[in-house]
């Protein structure tokens, strides 16, 4: 079973996100920031990460390049799910490694489509 | 809605489309129709009979054809066809074809435009390779309203987030607010031309590969042989047909066979009568 870390300040999202995720036999975790996340990360890298852009102590962009100089840490794939849809948000998160990005509001379908693309399903 | 005038719409679909629309779908006529009576001036689905009753209104005809006959569509649509495309059908084509440097693709039923620029995207991809080469991609549809929206290549943030790799995104569109537009070049790449599967489809030309797929379910067993051996005329013989995954040619037409180990891909059947294979 491949483990997908959700990162998001909010618990609404959080467990909208797990119970898409459960759905699509991923076993999850949860990070309510980016500092939590990385540390989470430290310990054991996940296969993949839901990543919300706007958090307290640690943005989601902060953590993505925090991530990618882990060892190994560029491992995860790395989907954004943001409310920061524009054209240069969506650049920045690619220069720093994310895999993919989906612009808020999302539905189960728009991540199952964006996890397959990247070969996660 | 009373069963007379189920009749009468179904029937007069079927005349205009092929679409075949059995009683169960009776609330897809209720849901789609509400909008057409209003924007005609009618106030129910029963005045709309009414009116066609007493006169041929070709634009209030149009209108209810375009309104049952949209579908929804994504980019790289069930994605394998579109690797095939690009991995087994275009390398062939680049060998076969390298005399007359010249294919021509059909996007037939294309709705809102998502399957031909999906192939544009690919083959502007791989233009390094296609340096002197004419690609033409038509691509058509039913539906004035779908053509029109197809050759805008304006999509909303949902419909952008459907089956499109978000590096390509960035590459091919440009947003605005939370519209996105496919750039000029890709949209330059495809020419959209309104077309009926069921008329005689000579005007379109020939065709190298078809893209066919997800419209033969909602036509009949006649309709779905008229419209393969339609578009088998119009194939070279050593060209590829797609169809939907749900879709096939068997027991309906002997002019295609399918592609063995290439699941929804056809080839035109041979004179030997050998299973197609790449």
């Amino acid at each position: 079973m491949k483990t997908c870390l959700i990162v998001d300040d909010s618990k609404v999202v959080r467990m909208v996100a797990r119970k898409i995720l459960e759905e699509l036999k991923f076993e999850t975790s949860e990070a309510e920031d980016g500092q939590i996340a990385l540390d989470v990360c430290k310990a054991e890298l996940p296969d993949a990460v839901l990543l919300d852009w706007n958090m307290p102590v640690m943005s989601g962009i902060e953590f993505l390049r925090e991530l990618r100089k882990l060892p190994e840490g560029d491992r995860p794939l790395v989907v954004f799910c943001t409310t920061e849809n524009d054209m240069a948000h969506i650049q920045e998160a690619l220069a720093a490694g994310a895999n993919e990005y989906i612009m808020k509001p999302f539905d189960s379908e728009i991540i199952e489509t964006k996890f397959s693309q990247i070969g996660l399903l | 809605m009373n069963s007379s005038d189920f009749e009468f719409l179904s029937s007069l679909l079927y005349k205009q489309s092929g679409l075949v629309l059995t009683p169960d779908k009776g609330y897809l006529l209720e849901t789609r129709l509400q909008p057409v009576a209003r924007s005609h001036g009618l106030n129910s689905i029963e005045q709309i009979v009414s009116t066609l009753r007493s006169r041929r209104d070709e634009r209030l005809v149009n209108s209810i054809t375009d309104a049952m006959t949209t579908n929804e569509s994504l980019f790289f649509r069930d994605r394998t066809p579109f690797e095939q495309f690009k991995t087994v059908v275009l390398p062939k084509l680049l060998e076969t074809r390298a005399a007359k440097k010249q294919i021509r693709i059909w996007s037939a039923a294309c709705s809102s435009g998502q399957e031909p620029y999906s192939l544009s995207m690919i083959l502007d991809e791989l233009s390094a390779r296609l340096a002197g080469w004419r690609i033409e991609i038509i691509a058509t549809d039913i539906s004035s309203e779908m053509i029109a929206r197809a050759r805008s290549g304006i999509y909303s943030q949902f419909e952008v987030q459907r089956g499109l790799p978000v590096q390509l995104l960035v590459k091919y569109f440009q947003q605005d607010g939370d519209r996105w537009q496919l750039n000029e070049k890709i949209r330059r790449m495809v020419t959209f031309r309104e077309f009926n599967l069921l008329q005689d489809p000579r005007a379109l030309g020939n065709f190298d590969v078809v893209f066919c797929r997800n419209v033969l379910i909602y036509f009949d067993q006649n309709t779905k042989r008229q419209v393969l051996d339609g578009i088998s005329r119009q194939m070279a013989p050593d060209g590829y047909l797609y169809l939907g995954g749900a879709e096939t040619v068997i027991s309906i037409t002997d002019k295609f066979q399918p592609v063995k180990g290439q699941r929804g891909m056809y080839m035109p059947t041979g004179a030997g009568g050998q299973k197609a294979a790449i």
